[in-house]
């Protein structure tokens, strides 16, 4: 049994582990009872489980616990915005109606969250390449680009 | 948002006939949340009690048996009880697929929610409405046609009641007839329906405070994985318990060939099943993949079934100046879903109460009860929303698992499915083909068609059996059931002489089941592509071919097309294009759909880049006109398209189980690739209302058009025919070179 800190949306928490190994998506979802990374295939090939480490988008599915430094600023879908008030990526989901069952948008809200802190103005095709490695299986692409696109003048 | 609505004298006339005029509203319901007094909720299709109810503070609770699959319809459904009953639509609870409280209106499938359990709703809605405004007009001593509503507050003669001080927790206790409708708002004074309400639950999905079936825990629970067999059907022979001594808390558990680790947290259970050592007999029960279609031909039929027959198609083929045949197929298709299945489970008291997403709670609860054989009574099972199915999928599996499990343990079990269990072992989509022939007169006049589809039975019903149950050797349905597949292998097009012909088979390689748009996808896809083929050889312009056949009396289906034509900005002339030099060459196709024959028109224009060389094909843009009668909420209809057209673009070009003589090899995302953003085409829509027509489905029906649409393009820009999906280059590039 090993201890782990963290600090997970702003807070500072610790998790008890038998394997430190266990990728982090584990702790968010069973230890922390987060429910905004999901568990899509465990081999980061959908991007259903993205979160940000130090703002950058990362596969919670293949990142074991052991290898986030305690300093290491982990936030989750709902640590970049609430309901009463969401982030403007959020915002933009929500007036897009870019949603069908919503398995994958955790993963496009923080993979275009991450995205757009770095390039403000992107074009069509930037977006486009920057959410190729998250899948939507419901053909939600559409309005997600166009989500993305608000976001990104909001 | 408030309603206002005033009776006339015309609709209280109406009536008359359908409403049980002398009711009384009976007993108080109490919450019928609560277990111990849902036991008297009425579930009967025929009691507006058993779609909703009012309690004393004026809350609807309404009950459906159609659950939404991440199709919106948890809030279309709102939007038509809030329209029929006057209510704002935070006034409306929504309770689904639960089958202590919610009428077992039928699986969730066939674009059947709104349809079928919306039409009921609205139903009953409408018959409690005139019930409160009678029992209003008798409290305020008001007549009937004085009344209006707003806000669920109903007015007249300067006095108001509230439906809370009306009904307030009280039951209706009023009878429905489908026979005799009662009648329902003037849609001229819809104020929800038709309108783009936005989804209720897009605000927690965005921001992670939505519950999946996935994020549902019950205390005490243990957390399951399964370890399927490495060949499908080989037999459990020994396993190594010591294997996974090391993890805390991990136990195996084994019933028959069905295997799984359960533990106290889910890291637990995941190492447990990746490290439990196992020997498997050897089983090689699969045809090879290289010869599927040569498989499926050979297999037994267990029965034909005739579709339409016109004339005498035989003889007219053997007649005819031209002669066409051609025999497509399409490929073994997953669901796919980005979530796999979940489920949890309990027995307390003897009695199983299961969690799932499944679209189908009800008949889960009759396949749980006799696979455990026990009581349906004893067996409840509650739905919670998962990641899109897109029809019968793992859900229903993972549930019977979780019950296994459940009743092995003591315990609670939630059981997560792996990303390779999904691919692996969810009911398929199973391989589908098709056999057309064709005679034209020297006029270029179609005068037979004669088409045979090779595609499994159905002998059982609907009853797809639970993977635990087989695995474990529990009692189920030995049958397939791979939904209802023959449809819209008959045509819309009137010629002279026409069969069409099921060949039901007696078996096909992977356990069957519907996804999105079962059979109408695959039959349509031949049918369209092989009217395509025909207006090539008569020299016509593929819409001016098809408007020639269709019966001039379904003028929906004629400005289906016409529509399109203006909307794609359509070139009339004969395909191919030709005159194309390049490696890249573009083409556009259409193709059109009335589905089932007897709902939803769909047409499409598709447009594509053919790269010669590399034998990619890019589908820049797909154009859409859509006629499925009412619509309920514009903005969820345009979400609904959009996912068809794009889900089935990714099955045209890039779809394919990939298997051994042993199992699916294609168990993950690399292996069993899907289309992603860089590839996704635009889409323009042209959407056609008809307020006062019944309300059609439209979450199958645009996909149906999407595969025939591509290879008509394909076709146009290379005058090369594709009839064998996916089309992926090395068979595009293979294409090509035959015809050179």
């Amino acid at each position: 049994m090993a201890t782990r800190p963290l600090t997970v949306n702003g807070k500072r928490v610790s998790i008890t582990v038998d394997d430190p190994d266990m990728p982090l998506l584990y702790a968010l979802r069973d230890d922390l009872a987060l429910k905004g990374p999901r568990f899509g295939c465990g081999l980061a090939q959908c991007g259903a489980c993205t979160v940000h480490v130090d703002g950058r988008a990362v596969r919670s599915c293949v990142t074991p616990l052991s290898s986030i430094k305690p300093g290491q600023r982990v936030v989750t879908l709902e640590g970049l915005g609430t309901p009463q008030n969401p982030h403007p990526v959020q915002r933009a989901f929500i007036e897009e109606q870019a949603v069908q069952c919503g398995y994958c948008i955790n993963g496009m809200i923080m993979e275009a969250a991450a995205f757009l802190a770095r390039n403000r103005r992107p074009t069509e095709t930037q977006i486009k390449q920057a959410l190729a490695n998250n899948l939507c299986r419901c053909g939600t692409h559409a309005r997600i680009v166009r989500a993305v696109k608000r976001a990104a003048t909001a | 948002m408030n309603t206002h609505f005033k009776t006339t004298r015309r609709d209280v006339l109406k009536g008359g006939g359908a409403l049980v005029v002398s009711f009384s509203f009976g007993a108080q319901a109490g919450d019928a949340l609560a277990q111990t007094a849902a036991a008297a909720k009425p579930l009967a299709l025929t009691e507006v009690d058993s779609y909703l109810a009012i309690d004393a503070k004026g809350m609807c609770t309404v009950y459906s048996g159609k659950v939404d699959l991440g199709t919106g319809t948890d809030t279309a459904l709102r939007q038509m009880a809030a329209e029929e009953l006057d209510l704002p639509l935070n006034r409306i609870k929504l309770v689904t697929g639960d089958t202590l409280l919610t009428p077992d209106q039928g699986t969730t499938w066939g674009s059947l929610t709104i349809q079928s359990g919306g039409v009921q709703i609205r139903q009953a809605s409408a018959a409690a409405k005139a019930a409160l405004l009678e029992e209003a007009a008798k409290r305020l001593n008001v007549k009937k046609e004085e009344l209006s509503v707003a806000g669920g507050v109903v007015s007249g003669g300067g006095k108001r009641i509230a439906y809370a001080q009306l009904i307030g927790g009280k039951s209706f206790s009023i009878k429905l007839d489908p026979k005799q409708p009662v009648p329902t708002k003037d849609p001229k004074t819809f104020k929800l329906v038709g309108t783009s309400v936005p989804r209720v639950d897009i605000p927690g999905k965005a921001t992670g405070t939505f519950t999946y079936m996935q994020d549902f825990r019950v205390p005490g629970m243990l957390h399951g994985r399964v370890v399927r067999p490495p060949a499908m059907q080989a037999k459990l022979e020994s396993v190594d318990e010591a294997s996974i001594k090391g993890i805390r808390s991990a136990k195996v558990i084994r019933q028959g060939n069905f295997l799984a680790v359960v533990a106290a947290n889910e890291w637990a259970a995941i190492k447990g099943a990746r490290q439990l050592k196992a020997t498997w007999s050897k089983w090689e029960g699969l045809p090879e993949q290289s010869k599927l279609y040569e498989h499926v031909r050979a297999t037994k039929v267990a029965k034909d079934e005739v579709t339409s027959t016109v004339g005498n198609a035989a003889e007219a083929l053997g007649q005819g100046a031209k002669k066409l045949a051609a025999t497509y197929d399409f490929a073994i298709h997953t669901h796919g879903s980005i979530g796999p299945s979940c489920a949890v489970a309990e027995f307390k008291d003897g009695k199983l109460t299961s969690w799932s997403a499944s679209q189908a709670t009800h008949t889960l609860r009759k396949q749980l009860a006799q696979m455990f054989a026990m009581p349906v009574d004893d067996v409840r099972c509650l739905y919670l929303e998962g990641a899109g199915c897109y029809g019968r999928n793992g859900h229903e599996d993972a549930a019977a698992d979780a019950a296994l499990l459940a009743k092995a343990t003591g315990k609670p079990v939630r059981v997560q499915w792996s990303r390779a269990d999904e691919h692996g072992w969810d009911p398929k989509g199973p391989p589908t083909l098709i056999d057309l022939r064709a005679a034209m007169d020297g006029s270029g006049t179609v005068t037979a068609w004669e088409s045979e589809f090779f595609i499994p039975q159905s002998a059982g019903g609907f009853l797809v059996p639970l993977v635990a149950a087989t695995l474990a050797e529990m009692p189920y349905e030995k049958h397939i059931a791979p939904g209802n597949i023959i449809r819209n292998s008959d045509i819309p097009y009137k010629f002279a002489n026409v069969k069409t012909v099921c060949h039901r088979l007696e078996s096909t390689p992977f356990t069957p089941s519907w996804i999105r748009t079962p059979g109408r996808m695959q039959n349509t896809y031949a049918n369209e592509c092989f009217m395509d083929e025909l207006a090539a050889a008569a020299s016509a312009d593929p819409i001016e071919f098809r408007l020639k056949y269709l019966d001039p009396a379904d003028t929906r289906g004629i400005e289906i097309l016409n529509r399109l034509v203006a909307l794609a900005k359509w070139d009339k002339r004969p395909s191919p294009k030709g005159g194309q030099s390049g490696d890249v060459v573009k083409g556009r196709g259409v193709s059109y759909v009335k589905y089932e024959l007897v709902r939803t028109y769909v047409g499409v224009v598709a447009e594509v880049e053919v790269n010669r060389a590399t034998g990619i094909i890019k589908v820049p843009k797909f154009y859409i006109t859509h006629d499925c009668g009412q619509i309920i909420n514009p903005d969820g209809l345009k979400n609904q398209l959009e996912g068809n057209i794009i889900q089935t673009v990714s099955r045209t070009l890039l779809e394919e189980l990939k298997f051994n003589r042993s199992a699916v090899t294609s168990l993950d995302w690399a292996s069993y690739p899907i289309l992603t953003f860089p590839d996704v085409p635009d889409i323009a829509m042209d959407l056609i209302d008809r307020p006062t027509m019944p309300p059609w489905g439209a979450g199958e029906p645009a996909a149906a058009v999407v595969p025939s649409a591509i290879s008509n393009a394909v076709f146009d820009a290379t005058g090369v025919r594709l009839r064998s999906i996916p089309y992926t280059p090395e068979k595009v590039k293979a294409a090509l070179r035959g015809a050179a």
